[in-house]
């Protein structure tokens, strides 16, 4: 009988962990469901010519962490995140490949020609196909791939602030693995 | 070459640009253009949140729009298709959340609700009649009852 | 300076609320009659200062003083003037002002009409009511002061979003906000209860119309909001589902199962505590309903504030007031003594199961918004909780509910006769099955369930008019006889009849249009047709037409019904100057059978026009339910019982009082 008086009490303390909790939380932010599994097929072509620009068969360096850069010259937040991926670019054991996501090749190659081109490839999903098989729901989005798998997921532009406490302790931890 | 091509992108462009979405390659077949907007309902819109992918303009919408159609036309069953979808953006695609275990609570939860609120209610009921009713006024007592009340009324 | 004023204002009104809070319970607990008047003078006070300070901060938008921040941030000078007002609450501080100016209005309410209230439990209201005042005062006065000013002036403002410049949304959250804090007068009435260790039937009299205007205004609102989304948004659909609807619809639910179950209250003193915990629930869910809102704890697309700093305010706040209730419910609702007796199968059981079905209704809607942030939190997985789900559920539920609504009313108190009501209603049993095997034969090849509710909608409707029927004695004595036996109703019964009469409408409207709505999409040039069903449309010519803060291009279409009815439509879509955002005005054809809804979309193309056309069956019959239930509350509030005071009489009294009435009017009808 005493529980049952205490049931609401109980009811909502429990709500108000949750909504603690939630508060921290940040319900924007969609992880693709890939993460801890191997990337998908794909080819794109390049942004200028013929053939092959990137490919999945560009995911299997050994002992290399390959960072997969989603953008466009249309996005906004792809301009703020330039200059880390410039930073990411020098970085040793790393390897950065750009998709362009949706957009027209030569406004692709004019944005590389203004801001750098920090990309060792550069692939154009010209459909944005490729970017709904890696779970992408916008632009910039950037994934870490070691071994072919997806390890971790960036969502949104790399923020300066990010890169030492988000991206480094990312690549750190693959670095890790790379020695072992 | 170029001025050849510049009408033909500004048409394609135009094609993608209506502000109320209007999707142009909907499918001949009215049955299975039925049943891909019956799967497009299912279907969140990610970057709008709160909307089904038939009620958004955005872009990745309309991606997953013509994707359904795609895979509804090369004869794909519903579960191969929620599959493809799921396999990339996770349960969170799901307007109607699939029955597992982390869902027990949302789906049993009304039912078990219902049986214990029911029960709880039968309980109630049948200790609030535990009492014989009494007797119910025969016409003499009742056209005196409303005299009564009728002249303190008054 | 008038903002500052408003500012100055606000302080004061804070400084009133504290002394509305301390006095009255101070004195109530002490039964000295000197400190508890204290309190009503404090509530008249505080609602002055607010009321001043609301109009401070709307005199800044009217002048488009953009010298404060947030008229900078949400108004622009070009804007109509209905639309300078509905802004002063389009915004997060502008509406905690609203809610607040609000709360203070029903603390002077219940000042005024509560003068033939028990004085201790009116001062332990009213001081209740400025506890919670007081945490909205301060948490606009820390976290977001509406009169800041702004240290660079703009030339002009940031406008407000287009989507809300629209009669329907201006008085939208006005209506919704005095629900939910009308359902503050409730809660207050239940904590003071508590407090006092006390419910009887005369409690549940003095806090029934308090909890219906609060339904009423509830009501209003909500379905302002879906008429808004039905025809701003253009997709042609009035409830999606969205947690801010939710926020809306929970405390609907729950104050409609708290109007039930005072009713009990009322009548056989029993189910009180259940009532009391009802009445806390309501207003928890309006706190919550403001805090979905604001905090961005759950994705909304109509969230337009998220703050996480406001959250954790808020969140402790929420801590205090409904954690506090339910503790004080905890320790102190063993007090509560049950009383009457009742059959199980009479009105009473009725609205208990009546109970039963809404609540697990409103924890449907609530658990099903809060899933996903509990899987997040839980589980670490994503996860939506969508329109299908909310539907699927609904559709279930509705049919106990239904079937329940539909008997119940026919119902005596105490004890019914059941055999004596099923012989009554079988030709309207009859009649509903006949409906779902036509319907199900019409929409051969369609699905079985939309027949089914279609049916149940007409026993509620049929139930209710025979129910109605019965107690006028139509068609049994003279019509005559019959007509001024209706006209002698006594005005709660007529807002039962009216609400369920209501409800049936809304719901035959919702079934039809959510069932068998048809929709067609095309890019056409002018000239060209689309067709929808057997109805054609035609696209004659676009013009393009100047608003005092928009440009829009306007359809000009011709609408040629199956049944050869030819009239025009015109579409617009439009542009705001303030902001680079595109809004539909879709053309809507209204009619009994169905509402034409056309939209049409911008292309770059000059020849090129996207037209999309939804034909929604029965589609004003949702809002025609709406009115109809609105009405029957409204009735139902003038009634005069509500109205007597009956302070510290006896309570048995009190009951005969309220027999010894409806009996005269009986005998009136002879």
């Amino acid at each position: 009988m005493l529980i049952k008086r205490f049931l609401p009490l109980i009811i909502f303390a429990g709500i108000f962990v949750a909504f603690m909790v939630g508060l921290s939380l940040n319900p924007r932010e969609i992880p693709s469901a890939l993460i801890n599994k191997p990337a998908p097929e794909f080819s794109l072509p390049p942004l200028k010519g013929d053939g092959v620009g990137l490919s999945s068969e560009n995911l299997n360096d050994k002992d290399t962490i390959i960072i997969i850069n989603f953008f466009a010259s249309w996005c906004g937040p792809c301009r703020v995140e330039h200059p880390s991926l410039n930073q990411l670019s020098k970085l040793a054991g790393v390897k950065l490949y750009g998709i362009a996501y949706k957009d027209d090749p030569k406004n692709s190659l004019s944005f590389l020609a203004n801001y750098g081109n920090p990309y060792a490839k550069v692939g154009a999903d010209l459909k944005g196909r490729n970017a709904i098989n890696w779970g992408v729901t916008g632009t910039p989005e950037t994934f870490f791939v070691k071994d072919g798998i997806i390890r971790y997921q960036h969502i949104g532009p790399i923020h300066d602030m990010q890169f030492d406490t988000d991206i480094m302790p990312i690549i750190n931890k693959l670095r890790q693995e790379v020695g072992s | 070459m170029r001025y050849f091509l510049f009408p033909l992108i500004l048409f394609f462009l135009s094609m993608n640009a209506f502000a109320i979405g209007v999707d142009k390659d909907r499918l001949n077949d009215p049955l299975l253009e039925a049943r891909a907007q019956q799967m497009m309902k299912q279907l969140r819109c990610l970057v709008c949140q709160n909307q089904s992918i038939v009620d958004s303009d955005a872009g990745l919408a309309e991606d997953l729009r013509a994707i359904v159609r795609e895979q509804v036309m090369a004869g794909k069953s519903d579960p191969e298709i929620i599959a493809f979808m799921t396999s990339r953006y996770g349960d969170w695609v799901l307007l109607m959340p699939p029955f597992k275990m982390t869902t027990l609570f949302l789906w049993l939860g009304p039912f078990i609700l219902l049986l214990v609120g029911g029960f709880l209610v039968f309980r109630y009921v049948s200790m609030h009649k535990s009492t014989p009713e009494p007797r119910p006024l025969n016409a003499d007592e009742e056209k005196r009852l409303n005299q009564i009340l009728k002249g303190s009324h008054k | 300076m008038i903002a500052e004023l408003g500012h100055y204002f606000l302080i004061l009104a804070l400084g009133l609320t504290f002394i509305q809070a301390i006095f009255p319970l101070i004195g109530a607990s002490r039964n000295d009659g000197r400190i508890m008047m204290m309190g009503e003078s404090a509530a008249y006070g505080q609602f002055f200062f607010c009321l001043l300070a609301f109009l401070a901060l709307t005199y800044s938008y009217i002048i488009s003083d953009f010298s404060v921040a947030v008229v900078a941030r949400n108004s622009h000078s070009l804007k109509p003037l209905l639309y300078k007002i509905s802004g002063v609450w389009g915004n997060h501080e502008g509406s905690v002002l609203l809610w607040v100016t609000f709360l203070a209005l029903f603390g002077a309410m219940v000042a005024y009409f509560g003068r033939n209230l028990p004085k201790t439990l009116q001062a332990r209201v009213l001081g209740i009511q400025a506890l919670i005042g007081l945490g909205f005062y301060l948490f606009m006065l820390l976290t977001s002061n509406p009169f800041d000013r702004l240290v660079d002036v703009p030339f002009e403002g940031n406008g407000l979003n287009p989507l809300l410049q629209d009669p329907g949304l201006a008085f939208h959250p006005p209506f919704l906000y005095l629900g939910y804090v009308g359902l503050s007068v409730a809660f207050s009435f239940a904590i003071a209860a508590l407090i006092e260790g006390r419910v009887d039937p005369s409690w549940a009299r003095w806090v029934r119309p308090w909890t219906l205007l609060a339904w009423v205004f509830l009501t209003i609102g909500i379905t302002l909001g879906s008429w808004w989304a039905y025809y701003e948004l253009g997709w042609g659909g009035w409830w999606g589902w969205d947690p801010v609807e939710n926020a809306s619809l929970m405390p609907w639910l729950v104050a409609t199962a708290l109007l039930h179950s005072a009713i009990v209250v009322e009548k056989r003193d029993t189910l009180k505590s259940w009532t009391i915990l009802l009445a806390i629930i309501a207003f928890s869910f309006s706190l919550l309903g403001t805090f979905i809102v604001r905090s961005g704890i759950i994705t909304s697309v109509h969230a337009f504030a998220t703050d996480p700093e406001r959250g954790l305010f808020i969140l402790i706040f929420l801590a205090f007031v409904i954690g506090g209730s339910f503790l004080l419910f905890a320790l102190r609702s063993d007090k509560l003594q049950a009383g009457g007796l009742f059959a199980p199968i009479s009105r009473e059981s009725g609205l208990v199961l009546n109970n039963l079905f809404l609540s697990v209704a409103a924890a449907v809607v609530f658990y099903g918004t809060l899933h996903p942030l509990i899987s997040d939190a839980v589980f670490g997985i994503k996860s939506s909780v969508g329109a299908p789900f909310f539907n699927t559920i609904f559709g279930f539920l509705m049919i106990p509910l239904v079937m329940m609504m539909g008997l119940s009313v026919h119902f005596k108190w105490k004890r019914a006769d059941i055999k004596g009501i099923s012989q009554r209603l079988t030709a309207i049993m009859g009649i509903s099955l006949l409906a779902v095997v036509m319907t199900f034969y019409i929409t051969y090849g369609g699905e079985i369930m939309p027949a089914i509710w279609l049916g149940l909608g007409l026993w509620l409707l049929l139930s209710t008019a025979q129910e109605l029927a019965g107690r006028i004695k139509l068609f049994k004595v003279p019509l005559k006889n019959s007509l001024q036996r209706l006209m002698h109703q006594p005005r709660a019964s007529w807002g039962m009849s009216l609400g369920h009469f209501g409800f049936s409408i809304g719901l035959i409207g919702i079934i039809a249009t959510s069932s068998w709505s048809i929709e067609a999409q095309k890019v056409v040039r002018i000239g060209e047709s689309i067709d929808i069903g057997d109805n054609t449309l035609t696209l004659n010519d676009v013009i393009a037409v100047a608003g005092p803060n928009y440009s829009a291009v306007r359809g000009i279409i011709t609408v040629q019904e199956k049944n050869g009815k030819i009239y025009m439509a015109y579409p617009e879509s439009r542009t705001y100057v303030a902001s680079p955002m595109t809004t539909t005005e879709g053309a809507v054809k209204t009619s009994l059978a169905g509402d034409f809804f056309i939209v049409i979309g911008e292309a770059q193309n000059q020849d090129n026009w996207g037209i999309r056309v939804y034909y929604k069956p029965m589609q004003i019959w949702l809002w025609i339910g709406a009115s109809i239930m609105v009405l029957g509350g409204i009735i139902s509030l003038s009634d005069r019982r509500y109205r007597v005071g009956s302070p510290e009489g006896n309570k048995t009294n009190e009951g005969k009082k309220v027999k010894r009435k409806s009996i005269g009017k009986k005998n009136h009808a002879h």
